[in-house]
């Protein structure tokens, strides 16, 4: 299949303005006529809902938490980037847009990140609209601040909570359409396959999470907007309930799966303390503006810290390496999240790890409290030392924090061209469900914007395109195709109902989160992920022979949910595992030993590997085929990326 | 730190909304300080799974008190024994080896059991759903920096804006009022310059659906301010008053109008 990604030609600043000229509308008076799907409502998905609501289309809202205020966008805390230059210090559109494809390590499409960068001004406007009540400074206007990976103030915030309160506000726009009966929201109900008829996805399968109902829906389209998939590591910063199971299965019935094996590992992280674990939680990246990273000289001092032999407060100024800074002096502690987690993950690799397990570098505030007083700091990160406290049982004021890299964010997901629009026609992903936009690494407070771009300002227009080309007449739910996937549905809830092992679920899961982060985490190897291939293949036989699921489809049953969840995890793992292996390059956060500098930095292959590797599900224990989409640089210069 | 703990739950168990449900007493065993509450019932879930029993069903997901999902009434206590944290940020260092505790779900009529410790807290959504936002559309807004807001007042509508719609609020209540959660919404948005065009509305229309959901009346106790994770104030509630009072006597004609 040849991929047409729809990038429109012309000048890159020309591009989105034109394309909106071009695309089909629907007449105002047949909008009333379509319904739209939409399967998710974090901040891309509410945001789409509301927006197209108001448009006047007919919506549909799906999560599986018990309201979409909770869905996992809640959680992020540092902020979103938009290209206001408030600041005046240099920041413009195409700033923005250069240094998220530099932080994006050339592998994300030109055209997509520049409209990402122009319509970022507009989000801030929406959200402030809607009494978003972002940070202010004492004259009234926003404040900003600095992220990772730039050399401009343009990330605005929320205390430490820019999520949540986005995700309010896009949920209160939800809100009023639900209320004006142009959005009808389905809450603790989960999408478990995606209807495909006549080639076009016309409706989804779902099953309600109180009573085990399994319903069709039919739509005109369907929009995905369903996050990440994380949790294929088991560990992960992600919430308990984040998954992949919306986008496998369309991944199953014809939606490309992109660049699978692109993660992107956050360095600030509270290290893993045992195997008890649920999750990882993240300490924000803006820590890293005041906060300066470090571990001991030498593998002697490091041993004699861990053993409680020399107190950290105790160690001499010459005894710390402040890694980042010596290393990366123009970025400093404010390098892009793969070269700080590298670096942190080689200091422990090299016997240099502090704390109990060795396994964690230091984030040091002592500097900042002399600098700014401790109120100040309280003032800017007060929640997050709080938070830190609370799970370490360690005062962060007095001693630094400890930290290691986590898994945090995925860049793969379903392929979608410029219209946002799958492989399948009418089946639309958004979010962090989708590849789009951000490459092989993304710098932080990215991710927040690009869900609320796709959301408020990408897909209310190219939605309309599509529509106007299907017309207007209703969707056939008699088509056959509605009554076959429901049935597959069942059968699997049967199968998986059916097993009555001895490992549960969660055992599985934790299975393939160690092979995945040994083998596909943060540094890979084609050995190691030969060899994690064959593991995942076993567990993936064993899971269905061994694993537990008890209970009854018509009821609440955690154990089915997460058995359905974590079967296709298992799969992921599998295409994830054969993506690192074929990408013989290191990109951004997905590193390849075998290919570095000769400082250990990342060494891209751009004459064999400068593609979005596109996965073509081919059938049941069938190797997935690659397409692949060839990335065209006509305005920024390939280099190799530098932080120093 | 202290070495691993045995512990006695007596769980609230109840299969769904329809049937009673009662407490059932488990043990777990080696749990360690540093793990979470939610993970200490991870850990007795999974063994009761290896025994073919039905594991405690409760609500949870972001384990790092922002999501509002993770509610349990601990030993009495919403969100347990220490102030201004959620369930999934309290950790099991907070309690000692061979306690007994009690674990229940939130107890309100309008917060209905779903199964076990979770409730359906969708009365919230709909309070939120009858005038908790700005009417703006997407696309065609003013500059962000052209609506200036004074610092003071954008931090104490921020403070209102932290709630994170839990629920402890209503369980703590004797009445189960959610006056503290309405209130904060109200708050947020009639300090700020956006929310004033739909002011007296908004409060009007969000009491009146709180009465409606079966929420009880507030006697200023206080319980929902001492055990909010948020440590939502109880400003709101006297500001939600004036709006409300307000609305009452000078702009009935002019809202009943509006909602036609
Ligand atoms: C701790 C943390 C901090 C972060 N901080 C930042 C930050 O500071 N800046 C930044 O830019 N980004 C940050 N991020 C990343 C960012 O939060 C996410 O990428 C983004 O919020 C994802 O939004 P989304 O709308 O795509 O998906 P989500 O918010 O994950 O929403 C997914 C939705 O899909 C629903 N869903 C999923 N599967 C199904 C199914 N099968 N059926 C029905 N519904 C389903 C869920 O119910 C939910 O409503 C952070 C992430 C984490 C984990
Ligand atoms: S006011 Fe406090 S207790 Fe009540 S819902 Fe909000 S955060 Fe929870
Ligand atoms: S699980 Fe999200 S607040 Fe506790």
């Amino acid at each position: 299949m040849i991929l047409d990604a729809k990038i429109p030609a012309g000048p890159l600043a020309e591009k989105w303005g034109k394309h909106k000229f071009n695309l089909k509308l629907v007449n105002p008076a047949n909008k009333r006529k379509y319904d739209v799907i939409v399967v998710g409502t974090g901040l891309a998905g509410a945001s789409a809902a509301a927006s197209l609501a108001e448009l006047g289309y007919n919506v549909k809202a799906f999560c599986f938490q018990d309201s979409p205020r909770r869905a996992h966008s809640i959680a992020a805390q540092g902020g979103i980037n938009a290209a206001k230059n408030y600041r005046n210090d240099g920041d413009s559109v195409y700033r923005l847009f250069y240094d998220t494809i530099k932080g994006g390590d050339y592998r994300a499409r030109e055209g997509n990140v520049y409209r990402l960068a122009e319509v970022s001004v507009n989000i801030i406007d929406q959200c402030v609209a809607q009494g978003v009540p972002f940070a202010r400074e004492y004259g009234g206007l926003l404040d900003t601040r600095s992220f990772g990976g730039a050399q401009v103030s343009r990330t605005f915030y929320a205390r430490g909570q820019t999520g949540q309160q986005l995700l309010l506000g896009a949920y209160s726009a939800l809100n009023r359409q639900i209320h004006l009966g142009k959005v009808k929201m389905y809450t603790r109900t989960e999408m478990l396959d995606v209807v495909v008829a006549d080639g076009k996805a016309q409706g989804i399968i779902t099953r309600n999470l109180k009573s085990g109902a399994i319903e069709t829906h039919t739509g005109h389209a369907v929009l995905l907007c369903t996050g990440g998939y994380g949790n294929v590591f088991y560990l992960s910063t992600n919430a308990m309930g984040c998954n992949v199971t919306a986008a496998w299965r369309a991944h199953k019935r014809g939606a490309f799966f992109a660049n699978p094996c692109y993660t992107q590992i956050h360095p600030t992280c509270i290290p893993v303390s045992g195997d008890h674990q649920s999750k990882l939680t993240l300490m924000s990246e803006s820590l890293r503006n005041d906060g300066r990273v470090w571990a001991p000289k030498t593998v002697e001092v490091a041993q004699k810290l861990r053993k409680g032999e020399l107190k950290v407060t105790d160690l001499k100024e010459e005894d710390r390496d402040y890694f980042l800074e010596r290393k990366y002096p123009s970025f400093g502690n404010l390098v892009p999240r793969d070269v700080a987690s590298r670096n942190a993950k080689e200091a422990v690799d090299e016997g240099k790890g502090v704390g109990a397990s060795g396994v964690a570098v230091f984030l040091d505030f002592a500097d900042a409290i002399a600098r700014l007083g401790e109120d100040e700091v309280r003032a800017r990160y007060g929640n997050l030392f709080d938070m830190y406290a609370q799970i370490t049982d360690e005062n962060p004021y007095k001693t630094p924090m400890r930290i290691y890299p986590a898994v945090h964010y995925t860049m793969g997901g379903l392929w979608v061209d410029y219209n946002l629009q799958t492989t399948i026609p009418g089946l639309y992903c958004l979010g962090e469900a989708n590849f789009s936009d951000h490459g092989a690494n993304r710098l932080g407070a990215s991710a927040l914007m690009q869900g609320l771009s796709d959301g408020y300002f990408v897909i209310p227009y190219t939605l309309g395109d599509y529509l106007a080309t299907i017309g207007p007449k209703p969707v056939d739910a008699s088509n056959p195709a509605f009554a076959k996937t429901k049935q597959d549905v069942e059968e699997r809830i049967a199968k998986l109902l059916s097993l009555r092992g001895t490992k549960t679920v969660d055992e599985y899961h934790r299975e393939l989160g160690l092979i995945m982060w040994e083998y596909c985490g943060m540094a890979r190897t084609a050995e190691g992920l030969t060899k994690a291939k064959g593991l995942i293949h076993a567990l993936k036989e064993d899971f269905w022979k061994n694993a537990i699921v008890l209970g009854v489809n018509e009821e609440f049953n955690s154990s089915l949910e997460k058995a359905g969840r974590v079967a296709d995890f298992i799969e992921l793992g599998e295409l994830m595992v054969d993506d690192a292996l074929m990408r013989s390059e290191s990109c951004g956060g997905h590193f390849r030993v075998e290919s570095q500098t000769e400082e250990g930095e990342a060494l891209r292959d751009d004459d064999n590997f400068a593609f979005v590797a596109a996965w073509e599900y081919a059938g049941e224990n069938q190797p997935e085929v690659l397409n692949k989409e060839a990335l065209v640089y006509e305005n920024v210069k390939l280099t190799q990326r530098s932080y120093k | 730190m202290s070495g691993n703990m045995n512990l006695t739950l007596k769980v609230w168990r109840q299969p769904n909304s329809e049937t009673p449900g009662k407490l059932v007493t488990y043990k777990a065993e080696s749990i360690s300080p540093d793990m979470s509450f939610l993970e200490m019932l991870d850990v007795v879930n999974e063994s009761l799974i290896h025994k073919g029993e039905d594991p405690i069903h409760f609500d949870h997901d972001c384990r790092e008190g922002i999501c509002g999902m993770c509610s349990l009434y601990i030993n009495g206590q919403p969100h347990g024994p220490k102030r201004a944290i959620t369930t999934c940020q309290l950790h099991m260092r907070s309690f000692h080896d061979g306690q007994t505790i009690t674990i229940e779900p939130w107890r309100a009529s309008a917060f209905p059991v779903v199964k076990d410790l979770a409730t359906d807290r969708s009365a919230f959504d709909r309070i939120q759903q009858a005038g908790g936002y700005v009417s703006v559309n997407t696309g065609g807004v003013p500059d962000a920096n052209e609506i200036a807001i004074p610092k003071v007042i954008a931090d104490e509508a921020f403070n209102s804006a932290t709630c994170i719609g839990c629920g402890a609020c209503v369980a703590a209540c004797k009445n189960a009022s959610a006056m503290l959660f309405v209130s904060a919404k109200i708050s947020q948005f009639a300090l700020l310059p956006q929310g004033q065009p739909e002011r007296y509305r908004r409060a009007q229309s969000m009491v009146a659906q709180m009465d409606e959901e079966g929420f009880g009346s507030c006697t200023n106790t206080g319980a929902c301010e001492a055990e909010c994770p948020k440590e939502i104030s109880l400003v709101n509630i006297g500001r939600m008053n004036n709006d409300y009072l307000s609305a009452k006597l000078f702009r009935q004609e002019e809202i009943a109008h509006h909602q036609e």
